[in-house]
């Protein structure tokens, strides 16, 4: 092919393949055009999951419920852990709901690669999309959790136990701050992942110590002043704290810690797709 | 060169793979490349410590080269077959072509959409329905919800699981699992078809209907086809060019016929001549074989014969004492060891030999023998008393290939097609021997 034609190539090709590609050439098109496939694999997490169960979604209303008198009685009665003047099985209910859709976005998005390199190996489509369609499958489960979180919290709100205020109308944003650390997160773990697994062992536990650093079973009015600090660096709290303010009207709530948050997440974001980016062309070799 | 007609363009691509484990020994190597890195020095094991992929012998340095500066264009609407050993770097390719993984070194361009089928089924779910599995399957290959639901009723029929399409795939047999994901992959609208190995599952007559969708592919749309295929005798049907890949290199492309020759010569350890040193060829003080070669109608040395080729087997023998008691015979055995046939020249009996160098030649007709591979045994022999000179089985041999374009036995059906020989048999022209009336149609009923 002579030079001059150089235009006329750019044009003629529909596709060219070469070893390196720009740290910023994200393909958010691609993942558009895509847009389907993510329609699929959500459909397909939630209806794959309760086959061949009797009781079907209705699991996704006991493990929370389960949870909650487990808390009540280990933490509340036991350890008498306050829960900021909220009724015991709210408190727990709210920061169980919020926190489970938090932990089964970073769980599945950090196994992006290991778990789907049966179908990556042998087919192409943009990786994105595994991920995105992980935390939209997890944000229905949610949705169906926060249903049972209502019920129980509509009863405690017309009993004037607890009472609601505007912030109420950020809870939209806190889902979507979540989803996005969620996905930001879990992809950088993935993508450190493909080669040496040991981050991956690390995860395991990792995020289930990290529930202990989130205000989940305590509030942050509880911690001792000295400690404070440590968990508010947590980008999650601010995140729970919000929730259970907007509901319930007690609790702590600052604008400082929902930007820190959303800088946070958004850092993740950025940081985990061009590295998922750079990773996504090879990792069929060392995965 | 015509630009209008490449679609695919592969320029200098290379893929290296590393071997071994990952682990602490691959961990001190990235840490080694970093520190190279840092310091602004050139990447040693990139340039020199690379190797060719031979995985016969064992290995001096961690690296291979998969594929290694691979040039090549193909055109619109050929079949292309790719062969070559495990080994030789055919999956790699497909790989490459279906954006899997990364090239090395070097560019593919592509013009057109690609469906690369390396396995049918990418993503099934077990516990899903085989409907909600085409969708699943379908938007994998990049296809739109509306291309699917357009185009569910004809992938439901060419897989033949009608009954079964509302049960999850779990309970499906292996082959309903995999007609279905054929089908799926078959409907997708692509410019180029990659397709490795699929065909080699189902059952004979699911097989029929793959062939035929792959042909009619290509033939009547006009797509390009890339196949993949340790079968030869595939290859040769349905791929009017062929890519020839050994140790990560490319050794030959062109037409099917040609590209075979020097495939099945490098790689089967069959030849199509033979000439004996003076002390080991077979033979006794009467007489003894030289050389001999398979040869077509034009004397043109061949090892891999069309179908409607006439096939010579040409054997210079030398006669070292006066004798008119002396014939050469002639076997033919398949690659499964049937013995297919014997024949003694005994057109030639009573020939009076003197000391001297002879050459006689067996011709075997054309559209005769089967396709695949075929050993010779050459032997010489004497009737009074009864004796064998020499008869040496397996020195020489060629591979039969057929067509699918209708002028063979197998007419167009490009599927397996059985009999150890295929010759062109009469049939006579059908008649009527019997009118039924009406009336006793209606009683038989």
């Amino acid at each position: 092919m002579s030079k001059t034609d150089v235009n006329s190539d750019s044009i003629y090709w529909t596709e060219v393949i070469s070893p390196k590609r720009s740290l910023l050439h994200i393909g958010f098109k691609e993942v558009w055009q895509y847009r389907d496939l993510i329609g699929i694999f959500v459909r397909r997490d939630i209806v794959s999951s309760y086959k061949q169960t009797i009781l079907g979604p209705i699991w996704l209303f006991l493990g929370p419920v389960f949870t909650t008198f487990i808390y009540i009685f280990v933490f509340n009665n036991i350890a008498s852990i306050s829960t900021d003047n909220i009724p015991a099985p709210l408190f727990y209910l709210a920061g169980i709901t919020i926190w489970n859709y938090f932990q089964s976005c970073l769980g599945g998005t950090s196994s992006t690669f290991t778990a789907n390199a049966a179908i990556f190996g042998k087919v192409y489509f943009p990786r994105l999309v595994s991920p995105i369609a992980t935390v939209i499958s997890n944000l229905y489960r949610f949705l169906i959790q926060l249903a049972l979180f209502l019920c129980c919290w509509m009863y405690y709100a017309f009993s004037e136990m607890v009472q609601p205020n505007i912030y109420l109308l950020l809870m939209p944003v806190i889902l979507i701050l979540m989803g996005i650390m969620a996905l930001g997160l879990g992809i950088i773990i993935s993508s450190l992942t493909t080669k040496y697994r040991d981050l991956s062992f690390f995860i395991s536990f990792g995020v289930t110590l990290l529930m202990y650093a989130t205000p989940v079973i305590y509030p942050v009015s509880a911690i001792p002043e000295a400690y404070k600090k440590f968990v508010l660096y947590n980008p999650v709290s601010p995140l729970i704290e919000a929730f259970r303010y907007g509901f319930t009207g007690s609790g702590t709530f600052s604008w400082n810690g929902m930007l820190y948050s959303t800088v946070f997440s958004v850092s993740a974001l950025i940081i985990g797709v061009i590295l998922f980016n750079r990773i996504e062309k090879n990792f069929a070799d060392t995965v | 060169m015509n630009k209008q007609k490449v679609v695919i363009e592969f320029q200098g691509v290379s893929k290296r793979y590393r071997l071994g484990n990952v682990g602490s020994e691959s961990l001190k190597e990235d840490v080694g490349k970093l520190w190279n890195k840092l310091r602004g020095k050139k990447d040693h094991q990139t340039e020199f410590e690379v190797e060719l992929n031979d995985r016969t012998t064992s290995a001096k340095s961690n690296y291979v080269w998969s594929l290694k500066d691979i040039n090549l264009q193909i055109n619109k609407g050929d079949v292309i077959g790719i062969i070559g050993k495990n080994g030789a770097g055919k999956s790699t390719l497909l790989k490459l072509l279906s954006k899997v993984t990364s090239p090395t070194k070097g560019t593919i361009k592509i013009q057109g959409r690609i469906a690369s089928l390396l396995e049918v089924g990418t993503g099934f779910h077990p516990e899903l329905t085989g409907r909600e599995n085409i969708y699943l399957n379908g938007a994998i290959l990049g296809m739109r919800k509306a291309e699917i639901n357009r185009k569910l009723n004809d992938i439901i029929a060419f897989a033949g699981v009608e009954r079964y399409i509302d049960t999850p795939v779990k309970r499906y047999s292996s082959g309903m699992y995999v007609r279905l994901a054929f089908a799926v992959a078959a409907h997708l609208e692509s410019d180029i078809l990659i397709i490795d190995e699929v065909l080699a599952v189902g059952d004979a007559e699911f097989q029929k209907k793959c062939i035929g969708k792959m042909k009619d592919v290509s033939l009547n749309e006009g797509r390009t086809v890339l196949f993949v295929s340790h079968n030869m005798d595939a290859i040769a049907r349905l791929c009017n060019k062929c890519i020839y890949l050994k140790n990560g290199q490319l050794i030959a492309e062109g037409n099917t016929d040609k590209i075979l020759q020097s495939y099945i010569t490098a790689e089967t350890n069959t030849h199509s001549s033979i000439v004996y040193a003076e002390s080991d060829s077979p033979g006794n003080e009467l007489v003894r074989l030289k050389s001999a070669r398979i040869v077509n109608a034009d004397l043109m040395e061949k090892v891999n014969m069309v179908i409607d080729e006439t096939i010579g087997i040409q054997m210079v023998f030398e006669v070292l004492k006066n004798t008119s008691d002396l014939l050469c015979g002639f076997n033919l055995y398949n690659h499964q060891d049937v013995h297919i046939l014997s024949s003694h020249d005994t057109s030639n009996i009573g020939f009076e030999y003197t000391p001297g160098v002879y050459e006689s030649t067996i011709w075997i007709p054309s559209n005769f023998l089967s396709e695949g591979m075929h050993y010779c045994g050459l032997a010489a022999m004497s009737y009074t008393p009864f004796h064998v000179h020499y008869h040496a089985v397996g020195a020489i041999g060629f591979n039969v290939t057929d067509k699918s374009d209708g002028q063979t036995v197998r007419g167009s059906y490009g599927g397996t097609f059985p009999g150890v020989v295929r010759p062109q048999l009469t049939w006579n022209k059908i008649e009527k021997i019997e009118q039924h009336n009406e009336q006793s149609v209606r009683v038989d009923r």
